[in-house]
């Protein structure tokens, strides 16, 4: 019984001492971000490799999630009558939900886990005692411009998904289902409004920052070697993606 | 005061006591070479010298400033006047050499790009190792990996240079060539230097002053002369590399 409750406590140690040091990273990455040098260069570079390259992976993630999501609820929707409002739960699904989430889970899993791995190697090839040695702080150098891209690309990667994932909808429905293509786009924009994107990219902001910065924090904490820095890696992704669940519960409540 | 001082430090990891009581002192151009076993503390020694690690009591002066009270930035300021070569290099892999040695001088100088051009094939000259600019640290062998750590070392014109395990993984021609090499920058630049190993050929080559370091403190320290004719067991264990004797007992 004992050690059962002693494992329950360590787990919950744990758990908070991760949190803090996620939040400590937070706090020290914008002090940081506000001090110069500003490594503009590195920004961009990290906002290619984290937006630009995930295109291709949102494009078919967000298309096809659009085209099933059409077809699902047609399907539902046709048992009473209803095949009118497919467009619009389409639009508001992917607008509100879907896109932040689905780009959110993907760039965590393509380049959360990267960032890990490439500052877990820095860290146990003693590279990042290099940086500090040569009189630069680590959380400038990698952690700033890594979590700026994500908090700039995300939003622009939501929009693109936003774009696909209705668009995908609307080819399943008037190409495959035979809907009439004038009415699924009136109903596909009758319903929205300004705060359903907007509560999309704050939402993609919001991810951009938890995926690029457990990325971050879990690298940067790596001990142990080559399989230390297997571990960080699927902390990262795991963590990360767990984060982006649960703050996506919230952050729809907030926003709602 | 010496340009480093290290006075009474303690250390422990886990529980561990690494350094224990450590004090020493360098003075301004000399070579100090600090020799050991394994896992006595070589390394943790020279990451508090440029304040990689804070001790868990004790002072490191650097030129009379205590680093031990600074906090990161005043930190970064005082690594300005080190240059730090890594055991295995600890090259920067997404970098070509030439961005490498240049990463410093981009951050810390004004220089325009024809100057630090300029000074990046000064560096790699001095480590004898001209045209490997465009090369990636994958390609280098280990002793062009080391020899690059010291061009990226000595780029900002630091006063102090930390050697840690220079030789380690090279053959013993290799290992030859860098202990050359450290004496010919040593007397170049007449910098400080201060050298971990467990090499004896290479720390007698390069040391002004051999300090052996056995259970946290320093148990010996002398020119290389006298440190060869020491007769505390240790030592003699040590210089000799004799299986039997003190530093085994118990193994």
């Amino acid at each position: 019984m004992i050690t059962i409750l002693d494992r329950i406590g360590r787990r919950f140690i744990a758990l908070f001492e991760q949190t803090g040091i996620w939040f400590d990273a937070l706090w020290r990455t914008i002090m940081w971000a506000f001090r110069p040098p500003y490594d503009v260069r590195e920004w961009f570079r990290q906002m290619v490799r984290l937006g630009v390259d995930s295109i291709p992976v949102i494009f078919l993630t967000t298309m096809f999630t659009g085209m099933v999501l059409a077809l699902q609820t047609f399907t539902g929707f046709q048992r009473v009558h209803a095949e009118q409002f497919v467009a619009s739960v389409v639009s508001l699904a992917m607008l509100r939900e879907l896109a932040p989430v689905l780009v959110g889970l993907m760039v965590a899993g393509r380049v959360g886990s990267s960032m890990a791995a490439e500052i877990g190697t820095m860290r146990v090839t003693e590279q990042i005692d290099a940086l500090k040695a040569l009189a630069t702080e680590p959380i400038q150098y990698l952690f700033v411009p890594r979590v700026i891209a994500g908090v700039i690309m995300l939003p622009f990667l939501c929009v693109l998904g936003d774009a696909l994932g209705i668009y995908g909808g609307y080819l399943v429905a008037v190409k495959l289902l035979n809907t009439n293509p004038v009415v699924y786009k009136q109903n596909t924009f009758q319903f929205l409004d300004m705060n359903d994107v907007y509560s999309g990219l704050i939402k993609a902001a919001v991810f951009g920052l938890i995926l690029t910065l457990t990325g971050c924090v879990r690298g940067y904490n790596t001990t142990g070697g080559a399989e230390g820095v297997g571990r960080a890696t699927t902390h990262a992704v795991v963590s990360a993606s767990l984060i982006i669940l649960l703050s996506d519960f919230f952050l729809t409540k907030i926003l709602f | 005061m010496a340009t480093i001082s290290l006075q009474n430090l303690y250390k422990s990891f886990d529980g561990k006591k690494v350094l224990n009581d450590l004090s020493i002192d360098v003075e301004q151009g000399e070579s100090l070479v600090i020799v050991g076993g394994s896992g006595t503390g070589k390394s943790v020694t020279l990451k508090l010298i440029i304040g990689l690690l804070r001790p868990d009591s004790g002072h490191v002066f650097i030129a009379n400033e205590d680093i031990t009270e600074m906090n990161e930035e005043e930190l970064n300021r005082s690594r300005r006047h080190f240059g730090m070569s890594f055991q295995e290099g600890a090259l920067f892999d997404s970098m070509t050499v030439f961005e490498n040695i240049a990463f410093p001088l981009r951050r810390h100088t004004k220089m325009t790009e024809a100057e630090i051009r300029a000074r990046v094939e000064e560096c790699l000259e001095d480590v004898h190792l001209p045209g490997v600019e465009k090369k990636r640290p994958s390609e280098l062998s280990g002793g062009m990996r080391r020899r690059v750590g010291f061009a990226r070392a000595i780029s900002l014109k630091p006063d102090i240079l930390l050697f840690d395990e220079p030789t380690t993984g090279l053959d013993p021609v290799i290992s030859d060539v860098v202990a050359d090499l450290i004496v010919e920058m040593d007397q170049k630049l007449g910098t400080t230097t201060v050298t971990i190993t467990h090499d004896m050929k290479v720390a007698f080559k390069i040391a002004d002053r051999v300090a052996m370091l056995c259970n946290g403190k320093i148990i010996e320290q002398g020119t290389p002369e006298e440190f060869q004719e020491s007769q505390n067991p240790i030592v003699r264990q040590f210089v000799e590399g004799r299986s039997e004797g003190p530093l085994t007992e118990g193994f």
